[in-house]
């Protein structure tokens, strides 16, 4: 296969990925648009590996690699459930950082092309930037792996002075770049390049840490764009304009997708990977909370929410979390489908933030399919809540918190949040009367319009359905 | 030591209801009150005497021993200036008040040093809601609205075919939709009538669809609200243009029920006397606004009079004549209130005007006059006026758009573009003059797929965000392809010295990593989309 023919096949499978990213505009097109990404990404890789620049002497390494690698990875999918979602894509992430690494040392030692003047000292910059990038999304997506996945506690990490650690590890991955661009040989080169590695880990582990629970879509979806950032850097230092423009798509989705998530906290972006929920000035979210909500808690018993939700017409449930760790969706599903069955208008609506993940509540109402057209974003669906007779939150708290909207001093003030106090009543299932993630009271559940059920999520949901049969 | 509070009862003539019912009396006993009342206070209302001493209260024998032994005197109507002069000086009275129709009552109070809240004055706001006795009343109002219009209505409210022959529906117009209004929408329309209503404030049409009535709307543009909630005075052209539309739909209906109120304002005359001539015999109309001199040119208040065959009832008493309900209500916003005056729950009562319900419901504050109070702060923002409209920023509330995020929300503020320009200015500036042209070419693809990504990434379903991400990652293993070029390239001998062992091990490895990513990423993103289903 010729150069020409190679880029023209780039073309098109740029194209495709293009049509992958525009076919989830729907759920329709979703599955079509997963379709071109595997199709896209099947010419990219036929054509580099027909193409000029690879040799036959190569193919049984390529298609042995491709082989093991591709029996790993379609193993774990398969395995995987649903709620682990999040985790798997963290771990995902940092599969494309570390190979961004290798790729970067690899292309630096290889010394078959040639670069003199101004292009070397690009190409060498580059090379540096692709490293630290995908240094950083390895570490750091390791991390959020393993908070994610409950091997490392949620609280974020908050080492003293750890504004200026990371602005002196910043000042030292410049000076090691003078040196790594005044470096005559390889040989001179890799020290610098090897301690701004380090650097970059240890800068990738410090950022992951300091971030809380509750801020880890923003953390995923971050982790999502720097990881289009080394293919796109990859992609300067090899000069390959496939690797630049899938990059700059995949990092402008999560660019945009991070973007999304901290406006629906009303958080900045800068100061979420500052890291400390609720932290800024370094008081603790208890005592910045302004008057403490007091008053009576009434708690029901599942019969009670069951007899409840029987005699409504109008049912918003809101999902979170919780609902998640307790695998609840499918008793979710169960009830709902028992309900819309006796004709009551059972709809969910969904926080953008709701679980740790964008988007991670629909993906288990999916899996317990639940039909999309009744799942509702907050937008869609916090006007209706007035006219609603039972609004049920299952396992969620911040983000049906009536101090973002009522109390100015409140950590999570200005945080859009679903009204579900406007609802005649309201039933919050919850463990205890532990506060959620941002370390906030939650007046809702003071509030006389609203009810307890507290316990474990599943096995709550489980005894209301038994209720609703008989 | 524990406050009283005490009972009266009602002297207004042909006030049925009373303060307190005997639920209500325990809930004041476990505050720490104790409670009097007066004998036979809740008669009227079928609350026996015994059922107020069961519940915990002490019987008074007549009013005079009632406030002798009272500290806060809870009633429904104001009191007369006989009740005031009984008082004990420093008590607390608790009623309907009015204090902008009752100067004189006013200044009686205040000379009596009493301290004066008043139901009427309770503001408008979310969180006091729960003791707005206004709205229970109108509540009410409006369903026995219903009752006596059915009442003197000769024919069922709705439609029915029968062996003996076809009965047509009642039509039912409801002239202010606020809670009397929607109450009796409600009731009308749970009877089988065909209902429609109009209000000048065009927000609560949807209200008025959600009861199962019909809005009328004036042909007319102008915003009716005021602030508060309640209804304004409109414009001439508008009343012309009202005026229309109610002599039209006078003639089509069989029942016309009004309830349009401007606060302290006379009630504004909506149905004329040609429009009462102009509907059919039999009908009948009932005038919630007597009270205020009525919507009705013909309403007489207090009474039903018939005027061109067409019965108009004006009865000013209508939560009176449901007066077990009435109580129950009205005691309940009393408990609420008293709630609100007794946080520590010790039986003691804190007039805290730091608080804006108890703020704004005191008229009389030991005997200085308090009223009107401040302006209410709004719980809710009131609609933007005409002029402001246009520039005014989308509220959540009104922002809508099919894909959640159309298009990236707001635009930037000219401030923050200028600067974005120029610094991508410099950028590019600094590109253009020093880089080579091979990095400017890629240069220029990586930004134009910077904005293509930009572009179609907005478009994307925020349900399907969690694919997205899966998706997206599974693209970015795109990076093999930088690992495939590595692994075994067309030598040529300029890179003598080239380690390829150490080259092929990276680049494998690479390469094991992404397809993990690569394939993974697209099954699971696979796995995921087909769960998606309608």
């Amino acid at each position: 296969m010729s150069e020409n023919l190679a880029t023209v096949a780039y073309i098109g499978a740029t194209i495709l990925f293009i049509m992958s990213l525009g076919g989830l505009s729907n759920a329709e097109t979703s599955r079509r648009g997963n379709f071109y990404g595997m199709l896209g990404m099947t010419i990219a890789v036929v054509a580099t590996v027909l193409g000029p620049r690879v040799t036959a002497a190569g193919l049984p390494w390529i298609i042995g690699s491709l082989a093991v690698g591709g029996a790993i990875g379609v193993y774990a999918a398969r395995k995987v459930q649903m709620t682990q979602m999040p985790e798997l894509v963290a771990l995902m992430h940092s599969l494309v950082g570390l190979a961004a690494c290798l790729v970067g040392f690899a292309s630096y030692v290889d010394t078959s092309i040639v670069y003199t003047g101004a292009e070397k000292a690009i190409h060498e910059v580059e090379i540096y930037i692709g490293i630290l990038i995908g240094a950083v999304t390895f570490s750091g997506s390791i991390i959020a792996f393993g908070k994610l996945s409950g091997k490392i506690g949620g609280k974020p990490l908050l080492l003293p002075a750890r504004h200026w650690l990371n602005l002196i590890a910043l000042l030292a991955v410049i000076w090691f770049g003078a040196e790594f661009l005044a470096a005559h040989d390889v040989d001179a080169g890799m020290l610098p390049l090897a301690i701004m590695t380090i650097i970059a880990l240890l800068f990738g582990i410090h950022m992951v840490m300091a971030i809380g629970g509750a801020d880890m879509p923003v953390v995923v979806s971050m982790l999502n764009s720097y990881s289009g950032w080394a293919a796109a850097a990859t992609g300067f230092m090899l000069a390959n304009d496939l690797l630049i423009v899938t990059g700059a798509l995949v990092g402008s989705s999560g660019a945009i997708l991070s973007y999304i998530m901290c406006r629906a906290m009303n958080r900045n972006f800068i100061s979420v990977i500052a890291g400390g929920f609720g932290t800024g000035g370094g008081s603790t979210p208890t005592t910045v909370a302004g008057e403490q909500p007091a008053g009576e808690v009434v708690a029901v018993s599942a019969v009670e929410t069951a007899e409840l939700l029987r005699s409504a017409k109008n049912v918003i449930i809101v999902p979170g979390y919780g609902m998640a760790v307790a695998q609840a969706q499918h008793t979710v599903y169960e009830i709902t489908k028992l309900l819309r069955e006796k004709g009551v208008n059972v709809r969910f609506g969904i926080h953008p933030v709701a679980g740790r993940m964008p988007g991670h509540m629909n993906v288990l109402l999916a899996e317990a399919k639940v039909p999309y057209d009744i799942v509702l974003e907050m937008d869609e669906i916090n006007d209706d809540f007035p006219d609603t007779d039972v609004s049920m939150v299952i396992g969620a708290n911040d983000i049906v918190n009536p101090a973002a909207e009522d109390d100015p001093n409140s950590p999570i003030a200005g945080m859009p949040v679903l009204q579900v106090w406007k609802s005649k009543t309201s039933i919050v299932m919850k463990r205890s009367m532990a506060s959620g993630y941002a370390g906030v009271d939650n007046p809702l559940f003071f509030r006389e319009n609203n009810r307890m059920l507290f316990g474990d999520a599943k096995k709550m949901l489980d005894e209301v359905l038994v209720a609703l049969k008989t | 030591m524990s406050l009283t509070i005490g009972i009266p009862r009602e002297i207004y003539p042909g006030e049925k209801r009373v303060a307190a019912v005997p639920d209500v009396v325990e809930k004041w006993r476990k505050l720490g009150f104790a409670v009097a009342v007066e004998s036979s206070a809740g008669a009227l209302a079928n609350f026996a005497d015994d059922t107020y001493i069961a519940a915990g209260a002490t019987v008074a024998g007549n009013a005079e021993a009632l406030f002798a032994q009272a500290d806060v005197i809870l009633k429904v109507r104001a009191p007369t200036s006989a009740e005031v002069a009984a008082m004990r000086p420093g008590t607390t009275i608790i009623s309907f008040i009015w204090p902008a129709q009752n100067p004189q009552l006013m200044q009686e109070m205040a000379a009596r040093q009493l301290t004066v809240l008043a139901m009427d004055s309770v503001p408008r706001i979310s969180r006091a809601q729960k003791m707005d006795a206004l709205s229970s009343m109108a509540n009410i109002a409006g369903y026995r609205a219903v009752i006596e219009a059915a009442h003197h209505f000769g024919r069922f409210f709705t439609g029915q075919i029968t062996a003996a022959g076809k009965v047509p529906p009642a039509k039912v117009f409801v002239i202010g939709a606020g809670v009397a209004g929607l109450a009796a929408l409600g009731a009308a329309v749970g009877l089988g009538a065909i209902v429609r209503a109009n209000d000048t404030r065009p927000e609560v049409a949807d209200q008025v669809k959600s009861m199962g009535a019909e809005f009328v709307p004036v042909d007319y543009q102008e915003e009716g609200s005021g602030v508060g909630g309640y209804a304004k005075v409109m414009s001439e052209g508008f009343q012309l243009a009202q005026r229309a539309t109610f002599a039209k739909q006078a003639a089509d209906v069989d029942i016309i029920i009004t309830t349009a109120l401007i606060p302290g304002k006379p009630a504004p005359k909506l149905i004329t006397a040609e429009m009462v001539k102009s509907m059919r015999p039999g009908s009948v109309i009932v005038d919630l606004a007597a009270e205020q001199g009525g919507n009705c040119e013909l309403t007489v208040p207090g009474e039903v009079v018939v005027r061109e065959g067409v019965t108009i009832i004006g009865y000013t008493d209508l939560p009176s004549r449901l007066a077990k309900q009435a109580s129950t209500l009205y005691a309940t916003n009393l408990l609420r209130l008293i709630e609100e005056l007794c946080k520590t729950k010790d039986g003691r009562i804190d007039v805290n005007f730091d608080d804006e319900a108890i703020r704004g419901a005191t008229v009389i504050k030991q005997g200085e006059i308090t009223w009107p109070p401040p302006p209410p702060r709004l719980s809710v923002a009131p609609p933007a006026t005409k002029a402001a409209a246009p520039s005014a920023p989308p509220t959540p509330a009104t922002k809508k758009s099919s894909h959640g995020h159309g298009g990236g929300g707001e635009p930037m503020s000219g401030k923050a573009l200028a600067g974005v320009f120029g610094v991508s200015a410099v950028l590019f500036w600094l590109v253009g003059a020093y880089a080579p042209p091979s990095f400017v070419a890629h240069f220029t693809v990586f930004v134009l797929a910077c904005f293509i990504g930009y572009m179609v990434i907005w478009n994307v379903s925020p349900s399907l965000h969690t694919p997205l991400m899966s998706v997206t990652n599974a693209i970015s293993s795109i990076i093999a392809v930088g690992a495939l070029v590595q692994v075994a390239p067309p030598l040529t001998d300029a890179g003598g010295d080239r380690p390829n062992e150490l080259i092929l091990g990276l680049a494998i490895t690479a390469l094991t990593l992404t397809a993990i990513n690569m394939f993974g990423g697209f099954a699971v993103t696979r796995r995921m989309l087909a769960m998606f289903r309608k």
